[in-house]
Parts: structure tokens; C-alpha cells; sequence
């Protein structure tokens, strides 16, 4: 086992450059060889990881999924390391505009639903699933209106979202499906202008992404990795640009019970098969 | 009972989080608040703004209730004051204060400022902020200040030596122009008035290469010559990295000898336009000269054996300039022609005098700030001699 660390992250943005060059640096200032290599979506990177080319992981709550898959298929393990306070209990919700007529869900049956890209877990498959509980099947009951723009990235580019929201304020969709955090955003920004759209549904908290650790990872290597994960502080000057950039205030301990909404939605979807393999129709990161 | 704020049915994106940091920031880290309204969306805003500020929303409490987190005092823990106040300005400015306003609270971690002057002594002048309200004070529209319809109609010969010598003035102020603007891009913001200055007499240059280019072609289609010599000459200035020796070339010798030309041909301007645009350079000019000397005073005071670097650096322009022609030929004998005023003998021995006379004001003249400075006065004359024949 070598002495460093490989990570890997997907490349949804160029800033995600300037951050894991300054995480980089940051861990050797504390005697962690610490380096990444960039993928251009989060498939590749899983495969990579359970093929051992990567110890480490950067990974979207669908990515972990697969991760898991991947891993029981193979008789190997992962790990979630670590995961950003901004993960923990996140919901996603529709959202109608304000003075429609649609009171419930089942309100939705025959009417245009914006959705995100296929893979976003935030802005489609978690909705989708609310609409499954419903009792609507969302290839059937409701005429679906995907923005997908980025696959592949598992719904980190916020732009199939924003089309989604767009859709429905210009009225070419009866509801739109979105995080919270996305509601706020457009929100502020007038996308959805203050007041404009009504919360239809909302999902049980779930939570998003965790660093995972592969299973050619050196164990003893990973817990000193989270450790200094951990004890990076806000406070700290050199930190906290990397912390604002990648939109955390505190790195906080891996946990995996808040992804069975996001499986269950999967396995429902045959969005990934039980060993792992890519199972959605038309999808191609 | 835990403190409660009543938001009534404004929501969080549209101000709502202003009442809430508000009432947070009376509080402790880990204090809980309660938020209540009626806006239909406060339960999913308040959870997605909790998480992006580094609060938290108690899962258990029955009305919302933010646990307030310490990511906005982590955020300012080690920050530090640019200067104690907006006028204490510091012997040496902290590069990592970037563009931060003097007397600012700067934020640490911010990216650290590529500037090259940040000790006051090595930029300052007391003098600067005096300067700067002047030059704010007496800006002048080029448009308007001068009757460019004026209209006087000059022998062909006088009009020649104008366009020469306004060909001559156009490409000395694109060098006093450059060098202030290289200078500001090196100098810490901390020294504001002297940045300001800078900027100032940068503009100021800038509508002297408009007023002289406007001058020169008020009559005529077409430029008169640029010496190989002058231009060396100037060069050297632009070439010049210390921030004080460049002030000292470009403003106590240069523009200060150039201030005596200007006056001369104000005084001998054969036309209204040209009388204009020499008298309103003159005085920018002459604000200029003021703080050059005065930065290079303070300097020399703070540090007398500046001196020494003062007369290298002449000595330097000197020995780089020995070989070329310096002013060139049809610039001097222009001024000639225009202190004449006409072509007889006794005119031209009248203007002849007239241009030696300028040589030996600018003589004095640069051998009085040179003493002002703190050169000793037969020093000031030795080196008042070796400066440039090209005037600037």
C-alpha cells in the first residue's frame, strides 16, 4: 500500500479545480500526501474507485449508492468518511405556482411536471418518488418535462433545475420539482420571484454527498485523512476560501442511513441494478 | 422562556433572514431561537437557510427553532484593522490588506496584494492630500477652457514652429502620463492620496496630449518631428523602477524645467489657442513639481543618505544620454522663431536670447529644489548641469 492518498471528484464546475488544489495543499502542509484526479462524471469515478485506481471518493448520495452496489457485487466494502454539514437533512419539494388550482399531488395527473436531469437525485428522482407514493406513475400519469443538462454530474449543475423552475413561472409546466436550497435560491434571485409558487409536497430529509473511501484505501491512511477532515475549521484563514467554494461551514462524520428514500428510488426505477450496473433508459453520462 | 421573533408573513427570500441575523446576533453559539410567521414556505426556507449559514434547525422543538452556529464569528476571529481609523496612515501597509479601504476591517485569508511600495516613507509626502484637493478642485474642461474659435491667421513659418512645438509638448506628456500610471500600479491603496494624486496627474497628462494634439492640428493636416534624441531621453525616465527616483527625475528635474517652458511660451504665444493650452498646462504642472519635491524632501529627511542615490541617478540619465543629440535642432530653433516674433536680424538676436535666458530660469530653478531638497548649493549646480538638453 503506498503511503498517499488518490482522490478523485467530478469536475461539475471549474471551480472545483481551485478546491481540491487547495485541499491538496492543505493536507501536506499537514504531512498527508493527499492528490485528485478529475472525472467528467460520477460514473466513471465509482468504477474507479471499486477498481482501486482511486482510494478516495468525492461522491453524489446516487454515486454512494452505486458505490455500495458496486461493492456488495464484488464481496468488498466502502466507507462514507466524511460528509459536509450542508448534507445532513436535506428535502426536496414540487412546487406549483401560486394561484393554480392544484391543492394535492394526485392534482398533478395529466398535467406537465419540470423535472431536472435524469440522474439528479434532488430534482428528479426524489420528487419523482413523492409522486410514486402518490399513487402516480410518472411515465404515465403525468406528462414529464426533464431538463437534463448535465448528465452525468447527478444534479450538481443547478442549470436543469433553474430551466425546471423557469418552465413553470413561463407556464409550459403545472408544477416544477427542486431542493430547498434551490426554492431559496430562485427565490432571492427572482427566478421564481418572492411569493410566485406554492409548496406542493415536500420530501423526509435525505442526505447528499460523503467522501468515500474505496476499498484499495490504506485504512489507517483514511482515518487520519478524516481526522484532519474533521478539525478543519472555519475559522482557519487558508480553509475557509476552499470551505465557502465548496459550500460547507463544517466537515462532519460520514453517515448512510438517510439514502434509503433516494435506493428505494432507484431500485424502482431500475435506475441502477442490485450489483451496480447502469439500469435507466436513455441515460449516458 | 428562548427568545422568539414573530416574522409575520414575510418570508426569507424576500428579507426575512435580515430580522433573523438580527435577533441571532445577540446570541450565543449554540442559543436557540424561535422563528415564527405565517409565510406558507418558512419551515423549507428556514432549513435550507440554516444550512447555508451554519445554524442548525432543532429537529425536535415543535415551533421552528434555529440552534445558532459560530461560522460568522469563526469568519471574523483574526481579523484586523487596515489602520486604527480612515486617517492613520501606517509606516508599512500590509500586503495581505489587499484593496481593503484605509481603517477597514479586513476579513484574513483574502488574496494577498502584488504591489510593490508599502513602506510610507518610500511614497509618502505630507503635502499629498493638500495636492490631491487641489488637482480635484482646479479640473478643467479642455472643451470649454480653451476658445479653440479663436481664430488668428499666422505666417506659414510661425505656425511651423507652433506645430513643432506642440509635436515636441505631445510626446513629453504621453511620458509624464505613463510613468505616474506605472507608479500607481505598484503602490499600495493603503497611501491613498498619493494614489490619488497619481491618478490625478495622470488625467491631468492625458488632457495635455489633448490640448497640444489639438493645437498643432488646429491649422495644419499633419505633425512636425520626433528627435531620436528626445525620445531616448524620455525613455530613460519610463525605464526608471524606484518609486522616488522616478519622482525625482519625471517631476523635480523634468516637469519642473518643462514648467519654465511652458511659462516661455505662454509668454510668447503668437495666437490666443497657444496662450490657452500652456498657461492651463502650466498649472497642473506646477502641482506636479510641488509634490515630487516635497515625496523627495520627505524621503531625504527620513533618510539623508538618500541623497547619495538622488546623484547617482543623475548621474546615471547623464551617462546614458552622453551620446545622443538631446533636444532636437528643430524644437530649439521653433522656440527661437517664437520669441522673434518676426524675421529681422535684430528679432532673431532678441529670441536667441529669449531661449538662453529660459535655459538658465530652468538652470535656477532646478538648482533651487534641488537645495530645497538638501543638496548643498555648489552639489545642486554640478548636478542641476548634468541634466537632460532635451528640458525634460
Amino acid at each position: 500500500m503506498s503511503d498517499s492518498l488518490l482522490l478523485g471528484a467530478v469536475a461539475y464546475d471549474p471551480k472545483v479545480v481551485t478546491i481540491w488544489a487547495g485541499f491538496r495543499s492543505w493536507f501536506r502542509d499537514r504531512g498527508l500526501d493527499l492528490d485528485f484526479v478529475l472525472y467528467s462524471q460520477y460514473e466513471r469515478q465509482v468504477e474507479d474507485l471499486l477498481a482501486g485506481r482511486i482510494d478516495l471518493a468525492w461522491n453524489s448520495p446516487l454515486a454512494w449508492l452505486r458505490a455500495e452496489r458496486l461493492a456488495r457485487a464484488q464481496g468488498t466494502t466502502v466507507r462514507a468518511v466524511a460528509m459536509r454539514d450542508t448534507d445532513r437533512d436535506l428535502t426536496s419539494v414540487i412546487v406549483v405556482r401560486a394561484d393554480s388550482e392544484y391543492r394535492t399531488l394526485t392534482d398533478l395527473r395529466g398535467r406537465t411536471v419540470a423535472a431536472g436531469a435524469i440522474d439528479s437525485p434532488q430534482a428528479t428522482l426524489l420528487p419523482l418518488a413523492l409522486l410514486r407514493a402518490a399513487g402516480l406513475d410518472p411515465d404515465a400519469d403525468i406528462d414529464l418535462l426533464r431538463f437534463d443538462v448535465g448528465v452525468g454530474l447527478h444534479g450538481d449543475h443547478v442549470g436543469g433545475e433553474r430551466d425546471a423552475a423557469q418552465a413553470l413561472r413561463a407556464g409550459s409546466a403545472e408544477a416544477a420539482c427542486l431542493i430547498d436550497a434551490s426554492l431559496l435560491l430562485f427565490g432571492r434571485e427572482g427566478t421564481l420571484p418572492a411569493g410566485s409558487v406554492r409548496v406542493l409536497a415536500e420530501t423526509e430529509p435525505y442526505d447528499h454527498c460523503n467522501l468515500t473511501a474505496g476499498p484499495a484505501a490504506d485504512p489507517a491512511l483514511v482515518d487520519h485523512f478524516g481526522k484532519l477532515l474533521l478539525n478543519m475549521s472555519y475559522a482557519d484563514d487558508t480553509a475557509r476560501p476552499l470551505l465557502d467554494l465548496e459550500g460547507l461551514k463544517k466537515w462532519l462524520p460520514g453517515r448512510t442511513d438517510r439514502y434509503a428514500a433516494l435506493d428505494r428510488a432507484v431500485t424502482e426505477t431500475n435506475f441502477y441494478d442490485p450489483q451496480g450496473a447502469l439500469g435507466a433508459a436513455g441515460y449516458r453520462p | 422562556m428562548l427568545p422568539a421573533i414573530d416574522l409575520e408573513d414575510l418570508s426569507l427570500d424576500a428579507g426575512g433572514h435580515l430580522l433573523i441575523d438580527r435577533a441571532l446576533a445577540g446570541l450565543a453559539p449554540g442559543d436557540r431561537l424561535v422563528v415564527h410567521g405565517r409565510h406558507p414556505a418558512l419551515a423549507v426556507h428556514l432549513a435550507a437557510w440554516c444550512r447555508a449559514e451554519g445554524h442548525r434547525l432543532d429537529p425536535a422543538a415543535e415551533a421552528p427553532t434555529v440552534i445558532r452556529g459560530r461560522a460568522d464569528l469563526d469568519r471574523w476571529q483574526g481579523a484586523q484593522r487596515a489602520g486604527r481609523t480612515a486617517d492613520d496612515v501606517v509606516a508599512h501597509a500590509d500586503r495581505r490588506w489587499g484593496l481593503a479601504a484605509r481603517g477597514a476591517l479586513v476579513e484574513p485569508g483574502g488574496p494577498v496584494l502584488a504591489v510593490d511600495w508599502v513602506d510610507r516613507d518610500l511614497v509618502w509626502a505630507d503635502l499629498a492630500p493638500r495636492l490631491y484637493a487641489q488637482a480635484t478642485a482646479n479640473q478643467w474642461n479642455p472643451a470649454t477652457a480653451v476658445d479653440w474659435a479663436a481664430q488668428v491667421s499666422l505666417p506659414d513659418s510661425v505656425e511651423d514652429a507652433v506645430v513643432q512645438v506642440m509635436t515636441y509638448l505631445v510626446e513629453n506628456e504621453q511620458a509624464a502620463l505613463m510613468i505616474p500610471a506605472r507608479l500607481l500600479s505598484r503602490l499600495h491603496p493603503h497611501f491613498r492620496e498619493v494614489m490619488q494624486l497619481l491618478a490625478a496627474q495622470a488625467a491631468d497628462e492625458a488632457r495635455h496630449v489633448e490640448i497640444f494634439t489639438r493645437r498643432a492640428l488646429l491649422h495644419r493636416d499633419t505633425l512636425g518631428l520626433s528627435g531620436a534624441g528626445g525620445r531616448a531621453s524620455l525613455q530613460t525616465l519610463l525605464e526608471e523602477p524606484d518609486f522616488t527616483l522616478a519622482s525625482f527625475l519625471l517631476s523635480v528635474l523634468g516637469e519642473g524645467s518643462f514648467l519654465d517652458l511652458l511659462h516661455f511660451l505662454h509668454r510668447h504665444a503668437p495666437d490666443r489657442v497657444t496662450a490657452d493650452v500652456t498657461r492651463l498646462a502650466a498649472r497642473d504642472e506646477a502641482r506636479h513639481v510641488a509634490f515630487g519635491v516635497a515625496h523627495t524632501a520627505h524621503v531625504v529627511r527620513t533618510d539623508r543618505a538618500f541623497l547619495h542615490r538622488l546623484r547617482t541617478a543623475v548621474e546615471r540619465r547623464h551617462a546614458v544620454l552622453a551620446d545622443t543629440a538631446g533636444l532636437n535642432k528643430q524644437v530649439f530653433d521653433a522656440l527661437v522663431v517664437l520669441a522673434a516674433g518676426s524675421w529681422t536680424p535684430a528679432a532673431m538676436s532678441h529670441g536667441w536670447q529669449e531661449v538662453l535666458r529660459l535655459q538658465q530660469a530652468m538652470d535656477e530653478g532646478r538648482r533651487r529644489r534641488l537645495e530645497y531638497i538638501g543638496f548643498p548649493a555648489d552639489e545642486a549646480a554640478a548636478l542641476s548641469a548634468l541634466h537632460t538638453r532635451n528640458f525634460m
